[in-house]
């Protein structure tokens, strides 16, 4: 975490102008008036027969670049409970689901992802239930769930085994295509054999494998680089059919920035390209934040195409890396599904400078802003004395990226940055599950993917809220 | 001031500028006089009406620096507070122009002839087409039920019997109105509109939570609101004239005012339209009989005088004959004399722990699958043996001896922390309670808005060195000493820096010189173990304030593991 001042601030200012005019000169081709949507490419009706789509070389299938991500699915408050203390129940709205994934299939995304945890336990059902009201058959489709074991009591092989069935059956099927250690790496070597070598549990999937029911079997990764090496060192044993990485053009050299334990994108998709072991990405808008990025950055985005959205060049970024078999993306809203599809139908590659531009610049730019590296996956919730974690760190990094976290009250915007960020930060979470309440039990901390130090943050920035009530900044 | 010479340069200067303003109370047309002392006292009445009725609705502090003044005047709150510049104000006004107090500064007064203007409106008149309402007459005065209220009204004060008292107040009385009336009206406006400016995403207005209010408020809030409204709407000023005890210390300091409603008997043709009009009832016209006015219940409206077709009724100096009692040497200036100590030692003493033991239920889980939101268990609060009270009020006693129960410091309260007392011998004053709030740091609205002198004006540097209270730990609700959870959040919040985490195991021991941890054995901890000692709290009651952070952030539910139990005087520390 860098704290930004004034004068760094200025000097990203200056270096964001420099920028953009320096690639708008190296990339006048493609900036031609006329060559702007020459075919209603950002306003006409999204092509079903454009999707761009990646062959995996081990079995064939050819899988959409564009993955499905079922975390984040959209939801929907339900009748209130009598208990006013209870937080408004809200359940996952199965309708804008159902309707989301058939858009999807019909333009031609063939890729769905889900676990056992996501979603406080529904994603799984309710991805099988949309999935079979689609009318699609079977076969046109690839489902990727995870064994998902992380509290102890799940590290069983009977626990493991449940596990595994249970999703057989929330997804209405008799064999998964693609399964995954989920987030191994967290906790190291020794986590991973507790969770599935010691226990036997990956002994089960493999045998499953050659069973047929798991077509594909791979591991999604966070954390520990070491767990990393060790699975890819084992290739020969396990067979790893595919990887998940975390890759997005800001962690593609600056992983370290966003988190002092994260893995350069760039290593993790070496490593595997080098096995040809097909790359599954995640975080490619690193949980949303390239899109809803800061004010210069989106001005110099924009600059260069500005019909396109921000998030379209995080997507083509990690689409133009020719060993990616899909890039998952976690659409909570039809808009979401829409700009993703137009971006991947098809997908135009980055040239050789667009893509160290991003990697390098942009990211640069990017890292130098002082967000919190929340993804908002939730994994870290309920916290159990009540928080919203990932609101308070969204309301943050939203606050940051709007120029409403001053320095000291000598900062110009001061009046109305305090103003914006209190009563903003009201919004965003009910008092009883802001920052004040983190007790630093650390229950969270394993949880994070992104290993953020949740209660060290959650303590600066109920410091920084202190300071701007008492007026002591 | 009744004793003041005549020639005294301040009395000279005073009568000088109000004879000024008096003079300009009328207007002359064409030769005709058109009394003007109705309209300008309306105007300044409804300023002052709307703007201690705003005093009351603000929840942002902003009108406090412009309006607090208002609240300041207030007759019985700047009597108790000892606020002398008020008190000769109010008093040199009366001097010189009679009640008008009554009808201009007392919001409950205003509120009154608000209610007395509905009843004279013509859908409620027995003869639609004359030109005034004509529904009073002239009442003898109640002199017997006047003075036994205000001797009443002085021993429930002396003897710290503040239900009674409270209830009597005339301003605080309004300010009971409309905390409970009003303000949850206004703070649903402001919350409809923040619902409209999140929407729009600006940050115009934000939502403010609604405070629960005791039964005992709104009975009483809406009993005083109800039996005003049928008072004043069949018979005008009644309240004002027979129970109100400002209104009878005014009253009878009234009848020394230099100015006074009198009427010309030669212009007078004793039609009577100025007694059935006087909703003071205290204008008397008998056939033959001079007019006879009752000038302790004439609060200076100025009715009498519109109504008044020959011009006879004006505002003027009195004659010398009919200044009798000039001499008469009467004590007006009611300070208060020490009441004595409040009974503070009836509460009974009971065991704190036997309530709070209800030990927090609250136990981490392992989790299993994402998201989702914890359910969080209200506070409760615990029983205090001495109540606490904001920092500058001094004391309990003080707190007790002054307030009048108007509401204003609760309502003004930006942090839930204050609100009414149900106790009988706190009756509606205000109570600190810190299950939806602590006393922040910051914040020193209660005391710039109190104008009773029960909560004294403080600075925030002044503040951080009141202690109010001290944090007492309950073993049984704490989480590490109950289920040896790491907690820490009372040590990590303290503003005053009064608690400390301790080990749990006493063999543990801190060397003082290297400032490393050994065990029983004398074997130093390395950094690992001394991370992961268990430890509770420890207060250093010398250092905490009170201000009640730790109990409203602890996170055992319902009951917290450390609250603030209360000092009957406060302390510098």
């Amino acid at each position: 975490m860098k704290d930004i001042n004034r004068r760094d601030f200025l000097k990203i200012a200056g270096a964001a102008t420099a920028t953009a005019t320096l690639v708008a000169c190296g990339n006048k081709a493609g900036n031609e008036l006329g060559d702007l949507d020459p075919a209603g490419h950002h306003t006409g009706p999204i092509p079903t027969d454009k999707m761009t789509y990646r062959t995996n070389p081990n079995t064939g299938d050819k899988v959409s670049i564009l993955g499905y991500g079922m975390m984040r699915l959209p939801n929907k408050p339900v009748a209130p409970t009598n208990d006013p203390s209870a937080p408004t129940p809200e359940e996952i709205d199965q309708e804008q689901v159902n309707k989301l994934v058939k858009f999807a299939l019909d333009h031609g995304v063939n890729y769905f992802d889900t676990s056992p945890a996501y979603c406080q336990g529904h994603s799984e059902e309710s991805t099988g239930i949309a999935l079979k009201a689609s009318g699609y058959d079977r076969s046109k489709f690839h489902i990727a769930t995870k064994l998902s074991n992380f509290a102890p009591q799940q590290q069983t092989y009977e626990e493991g085994v449940k596990m595994f069935q249970n999703s057989l059956k929330f997804l209405q099927t008799d064999y998964i295509d693609y399964l995954l250690l989920h987030a191994v790496g967290g906790g190291g070597i020794e986590n991973l054999n507790r969770r599935f070598i010691d226990n036997g549990v990956l002994d089960y999937l493999l045998e499953q494998r050659e069973k047929g029911a798991i077509r594909n079997l791979g591991f999604s990764f966070h954390g520990d680089v070491e767990v990393f090496d060790h699975l890819l060192a084992n290739h020969d044993k396990y067979h790893w059919d595919f990887v998940q990485i975390q890759m997005n053009y800001v962690d593609w050299k600056l992983a370290n920035e966003t988190n002092p334990s994260n893995v350069d994108g760039e290593y993790l998709y070496g490593e595997l390209e080098k096995r040809g072991i097909p790359a599954v990405i995640m975080e490619p808008l690193l949980g949303g934040r390239l899109s809803k990025m800061p004010d210069h950055i989106v001005a110099t985005l924009k600059q260069q195409r500005p019909e396109d959205s921000v998030a379209s060049w995080a997507f083509r970024y990690v689409g133009t890396k020719p060993n990616v078999l899909t890039a998952l993306s976690g659409m909570t809203y039809m808009e979401h599904l829409e700009d993703n599809l137009r971006t991947y139908s098809p997908l135009e590659p980055l040239s050789e400078e667009e893509q160290e531009w991003l990697e390098n610049e942009i990211a640069n730019l990017y890292v130098s802003y002082p967000t919190i590296p929340c993804n908002d996956c939730k994994y870290c919730m309920p916290c159990p004395y009540g928080l919203d974690i990932p609101a308070i760190f969204v309301h943050y990094n939203k606050c940051v990226n709007k120029g409403n976290v001053p320095e000291n009250q000598q900062a110009e915007n001061y009046r109305e940055a305090r103003r914006a960020f209190l009563v903003g930060y009201d919004r965003a979470v009910p008092k009883l599950r802001q920052a004040s309440h983190c007790i630093s039990c650390g229950k969270c901390v394993p949880h994070c993917p992104q290993n953020i130090r949740i209660p060290m943050e959650l303590h600066r920035i109920d410091d920084f809220v202190e300071k701007l009530k008492q007026g002591t900044l | 001031m009744a004793h003041l010479e005549k020639n005294h340069f301040f009395f000279v200067v005073f009568r000088k500028i109000i004879t000024t303003f008096v003079a300009q109370t009328f207007i002359t047309r064409n030769s005709e006089v058109i009394p003007m002392l109705k309209l300008i006292r309306r105007i300044l009445a409804v300023i002052f009406w709307l703007g201690i009725t705003l005093l009351f609705l603000d929840f942002t502090g902003t009108m406090q620096p412009i309006l607090g003044w208002m609240a300041k005047l207030q007759f019985l709150p700047s009597v108790l507070a000892l606020n002398g510049i008020s008190i000769a104000i109010v008093l040199v006004l009366t001097l010189v122009l009679g009640r008008i107090y009554c009808s201009v500064v007392c919001p409950l007064g205003v509120l009154q002839d608000f209610f007395a203007w509905i009843g004279n409106l013509r859908i409620f008149r027995k003869n639609k087409k004359a030109k005034f309402a004509n529904r009073y007459s002239y009442s003898k005065e109640k002199r017997g039920l006047r003075l036994t209220v205000l001797v009443l009204f002085f021993i429930m004060l002396v003897a710290g019997f503040n239900a009674g008292m409270v209830l009597l107040a005339p301003y605080s009385s309004y300010g009971r109105i409309v905390s409970s009336f009003i303000q949850p009206l206004y703070i649903g406006i402001n919350n409809l509109l923040a619902q409209w400016s999140e929407a729009s995403d600006n940050y115009l207005f934000y939502q403010v939570e609604q405070h629960d209010k005791p039964l005992i408020l709104w009975v009483i809030a809406g009993a005083t609101a109800l039996i005003l409204f049928v008072l004043a709407f069949l018979h005008g000023r009644t309240y004002c004239n027979t129970i109100c005890p400002v209104g009878t210390v005014l009253g009878y300091l009234a009848k020394f005012s230099r100015l006074k409603m009198q009427v010309d008997e030669d212009k007078c043709i004793q039609c009577g339209l100025c007694e059935k009009n006087c909703k003071a009832a205290c204008i008397k016209v008998e056939k033959g009989q001079p007019v006879l006015f009752d000038y302790t219940r004439c609060v200076t409206c100025g009715n009498c005088e519109t109504v008044c077709s020959k011009g006879a009724l004006r505002l003027s100096p009195v004659r010398k004959q009919s200044n009798q009692n000039n001499q008469s040497n009467q004590n007006t200036s009611n300070n208060p004399t020490t009441p004595k100590e409040g009974d503070l030692s009836r509460r009974s003493f009971l065991a704190i722990t036997g309530t709070a033991i209800a030990a927090a239920t609250l136990e981490a889980q392992e989790k299993t699958t994402d998201g989702g939101l914890a359910v969080i268990e209200d506070k409760k609060i615990p029983q205090r043996k001495t109540p606490l009270t904001p920092p500058g009020s001094l004391s309990a006693a003080n707190l007790q001896q002054h307030c009048t129960a108007c509401q204003l410091c609760i309502a003004n309260c930006p942090n839930g922390v204050l609100r009414p007392s149900t106790d009988m011998a706190h009756l509606l004053q205000p109570a600190m309670e810190y299950d939806k709030g602590f006393c922040r740091p910051e914040c020193t609205r209660c005391a710039d808005v109190c104008p009773a002198g029960a909560i004294r004006p403080i600075t925030v540097e002044e503040k951080t060195a009141i202690q109010i209270g001290h944090a007492v730990w309950i073993k049984e609700n704490c989480l590490p000493a109950s289920q040896g959870q790491k907690c820490g959040s009372c040590a990590a919040h303290c503003p005053a820096e009064a608690i400390q985490m301790v080990p749990i195991d006493k063999s543990i021991k801190q060397n003082p010189d290297d400032g490393e941890w050994y065990d029983g054995d004398g074997n130093k901890l390395d950094w690992r173990a001394v991370n992961d000692l268990l430890r509770i709290p420890v207060v250093d009651t010398e250092k905490c304030i009170g201000c009640g952070k730790c109990e409203y952030l602890c996170p055992a539910r319902p009951f917290s593991a450390i609250y603030v139990e209360g000092h009957e005087t406060h302390r510098e520390i």
